[in-house]
Formats: structure tokens, sequence, C-alpha cells
């Protein structure tokens, strides 16, 4: 009650009316004309100045990524070389390797053949001989019976002459 | 150089019109028996509502004064609408006077045939006073501040802040930033914005008018009068009510983790707590600015009371020093008015979390 006795704490009818009507007209002209374009723009503002912000961020951020991606792609690619050639001379070595040895097993088989060959001429060769010494020694000595039943002086000549007939180089 | 000639400027304006009508008692002193300078009444009259807006007093005792319109209803006359002028020096008019004594001083009363002031029938004073001139000045000096702003906005689109701009953009994006959002949250504020500023500039407007000391419309003591800072309190009130959620409800008449038995006592005091939250920042918006304006007027003061002139070096010292401190509390006493506004609405708007 000590409020309302002193004409400072009391407040007044009219005053209040006033105050309320300045003060509301005061709040719509001002919501109205200034704070929601004055709000708008400041917003707009703050919203260009962080997509810009996080667009550079975004941009430094990928340029990290590109840089790193050209490392590992550069890293991978050193390593494919490495490999590459790596397994270029393993095929190197590999096909020298075998190339030598089926050159090796090659000359052993044709000399191995060659030998065979040579050892079956041979043989042939030999019993061909020894056919040919047993027919001619037949030959000779179905001769040496013929002449010495007719002259013995003459069977020498003759055997020579049939010996002379008998070239060897002719089998 | 330019705010030391705005602060010397601003200390003449506030010297003189307190001791212009200061001279009064010494001039109309009725020869050896020279009235006692009552400091108290002095200071009283000076951050009152009056209905002239008192300047000067010339030296053959003639007032100076822009008399302002008074309009009053009564249930026998219905509305009167003249100046104050008609009223001036105890005056009657129309059946009306303004009370220069008592309890009722400086009201507007009806009077009865005995000539007497008729206390029970007190008609309804809707006058334009001191305090609603002060104000509606405020209030056109902070629609041609904001919306020049808000023009200048649509000249430079987003580009950085320019002239008015880089003054009061700050100041807009402090009570945004520092006053809304951190209270009431990034994703509710935008609606109570509007509110914010308005309530911050009105108060931050009338707080610096009050302190230059003339010409009309300054120094009318306007947030140091109660009615308007009721009425600030009363828009506080009823935004919160009305933005009030369910949880906000819940906390008052069902207060969570609270045993049943203890309601009856919770429940009277939740509802206590909805009144007193503005009934506080009625009585701190009040106190603070009468308090200021009183401390500055009782420096002068001691210039009269010591009816000396070597006081008054002293006494201004004081005075300059107050009025920086003023400067201090016009804003901080904004700043007070609108976190608390927002601190009270962030707490009926908060989600629950228990």
């Amino acid at each position: 009650m000590i409020l309302l006795a002193n004409s400072l704490t009391s407040p007044g009818v009219g005053t209040i009316f006033w105050s309320a009507l300045i003060f509301g007209v005061f709040f719509l002209l001002l919501a109205k004309f200034a704070w929601k374009p004055i709000l708008a723009a400041v917003k707009a503002r703050d919203e260009m100045i962080k997509g810009s912000l996080e667009s550079a961020e975004k941009a430094r951020e990928e340029m990290l990524k590109l840089q790193s991606d050209n490392e590992a792609i550069l890293k991978k690619a050193r390593e494919e070389r490495e490999t590459i050639l790596r397994e270029a001379r393993e095929i190197r070595d590999k096909l020298i390797s075998e190339a030598k040895g089926q050159a090796s097993d090659e000359a052993s088989k044709l000399i191995e053949k060659a030998r065979l060959a040579i050892e079956s001429e041979k043989t042939k060769a030999m019993a061909e001989i020894r056919d040919q010494v047993a027919s001619l020694s037949v030959a000779i000595a179905s001769k040496l019976i013929g002449s010495e039943l007719t002259k013995s002086g003459e069977q020498e000549k003759l055997i020579n002459l049939y010996l002379n007939d008998i070239d060897l180089n002719k089998n | 150089m330019k705010t030391f000639r705005f602060v010397v400027v601003s200390v003449l304006l506030l010297l003189t019109p307190a001791t212009l009508p200061a001279s009064e008692p010494e001039l109309e002193g009725h020869g050896e028996t020279e009235e006692q300078f009552d400091a108290g009444t002095f200071i009283l009259d000076h951050i009152s509502d009056s209905h002239e807006w008192h300047l000067y007093t010339k030296k053959n005792g003639e007032h100076v004064a822009v008399y302002l319109p008074v309009i009053l209803y009564s249930r026998e006359r219905g509305f009167d609408f003249f100046s104050s002028k008609k009223l001036a020096h105890g005056h009657e008019y129309l059946g009306y006077r303004i009370e220069e004594e008592g309890d009722l001083k400086g009201k507007i009363v009806s009077v009865n045939e005995a000539g007497e002031a008729d206390e029970l029938n007190l008609p309804f004073d809707f006058s334009i006073t001191k305090a609603v001139v002060g104000m509606l000045a405020s209030a056109i000096i902070g629609l041609v501040l904001f919306i020049s702003l808000a023009r200048s906005y649509k000249k430079t689109g987003i580009s950085h802040p320019k002239g008015i701009q880089s003054f009061l953009e700050p100041i807009i994006l402090f009570v945004r930033d520092d006053i809304a959002i951190p209270n009431i949250g990034l994703h509710k504020y935008e609606k109570y914005m509007p509110y914010l500023l308005t309530a911050f500039f009105f108060i931050l407007i009338n707080n610096l008018m009050g302190l230059i000391p003339v010409p009309p419309p300054f120094g009318a003591n306007v947030t140091g009068n109660i009615a308007v800072t009721l009425v600030l309190a009363t828009c506080t009130f009823i935004i919160t009510q009305f933005s009030g959620n369910k949880a906000y409800w819940k906390h008052i008449f069902a207060a969570p983790g609270v045993p049943f038995w203890l309601l009856p006592i919770m429940i009277p005091v939740e509802i206590i707590g909805i009144f007193s939250k503005p009934f506080a920042l009625m009585i701190r918006l009040f106190a603070n600015i009468t308090a200021g304006h009183i401390i500055v007027l009782s420096l002068i003061c001691l210039i009269f009371i010591f009816n000396s002139l070597a006081v008054a070096p002293i006494s201004m010292f004081f005075v300059v020093f107050m009025d920086f401190l003023e400067l201090l509390v016009a804003f901080l006493q904004a700043y007070i008015f609108t976190l608390l506004s927002a601190l009270f609405i962030s707490l009926a708007v908060a989600e629950e979390h228990h």
C-alpha cells in the first residue's frame, strides 16, 4: 500500500494507457518495417559467410584428398612398375633356363639317336659283311672245289681270277 | 575531440535546467525570512510526471513552461480536453484542479461544492503528460532510426555494414547472439527477436533521453515512471504465459519429483513465482533509473543546500561522474530487462528434460 500512496510509485491509468499504446504501435511498426528486413538481411549475410566458409573448407579438403589420392596413385604405379619388372625378370630367367634345358635335352637326344643309328647301321653292315663273307666263302669254296676237280695248276689261277672278280667294294 | 565536446555540452545541458528553477526560492523569498530550500520536494518535482513541461523561471517569478494537453474522463462530465495552462498554478477549470499538496500531489482532482478535492471520485486522467511526450518522442526517434536502417539494408544487400549499420548492427547482433540465442535456443529464438529488440531499444532510447536534461522532449523521466515499466513488464508476462508449453505448466501445477503432499505448498509458490518475475522486472527498471536521477539531482541540490558557489565544482565533478555511471546504467538496464525477459520466455518454452 505504501507503493500506491506515493505519487511516484502509483502507476497512473492514463500513463499506462499511453505507454501501452505507444509501445504497442512502436513494436508493430518496428516488427513489420524494421526488424523483419534487418534480421533477414543479417541472416542472409550470416548464411552467405557460413556457406562460403564451408565451401572453402570443402574445397581445401578436396584438394588435400586429391593430393593424397595423387600420392597414392603414384605409389601404386611405382609398386606396379616394380612388380612388372620383377615378373619380367623372373619370366626371362625362367625362359632362359627352360631354353637351356630343352636345348641340352635335344642335343643329348640327337646324340643318342645318332649313336643308335650308327649302332644299328654298324650291326646291319656287320650282318651284311657276314652274309657277304659267307656267300663269298661259299662261292670261293664252290669255285675252289670245281677247279680242283679239273686241274690243280689251274686252281690257283682260277681262285685269283674269281677273287679279282669279286670286288669287295661291290657290296 | 568530438566526444569531449559532447561531454562538455551534455554537462552544461545537465546543469542548466536544474539551476534555473532552483533560483526560485531565493528570488521569491520574503525579505529577510528567506524560504528554506527543500531538496526533497525539488527532486520529487523533477522526477515525477507532470502536466506541464517546466523550462525555467524568470527573475520576476514568472514560469516559462510548455503546457501539455489534458484529457480527462469522469462519469459526470464525460471527456474533457483542454490545455494544462488552464490548470497552472492551482487554477480551477471545469471543476478540475491539480492538487499541490498531500497524497494526491500533482494529480488532477475534481472539486466539490465545498472547494475540496473529491478523493472518492477521481477523474480518469488520459493527459499527454511529460512522460507520454518523452515516450512518444523516443518512439519516433526509434522508428526513424530503425526504419531508415532497414532501408539501408535493402540498398547494401548482403555486403558489409555501412554508415549507421556499423553502429546499430553490433547492438542488434548482441541482442540476438548474447541474449536471445543462449537463453531461448537456436530453434525458437526467432519468434521472440522482434519483442526483445523492441524492448531493448525502447528502454535504451528512453534511458538515454532521460539523461539529456534539455530541451523537451529530452529529460523526461520515462523509464523511471512506474506505469511505463508496468506496461513493459506486463508485455513480458503476457508473452511468457502465452508461449508456455506443456512442460512449463506441468512444472507449475505438478512439479516433477515433488511428493504429492507438498503440492498444496508448491503450487501457490509457483503461482507467486509467475507474477513475481515480471514484478521484479518492473521494479528493477523503475528503481534503477529513478535512483540515478535522484542521485544526480541531489548532487546538484548540494549547491543550494549549502547555498555556496564553492560547492559547485565539487558537486559538478560528482554529477559528471554520476552521468557516466548513468550512461552505463542506461545500457545495463536495457540489457538486464531484455536478458531477463529472454530468460523467462526460455523457462516457458524449454523442453522437458527430467
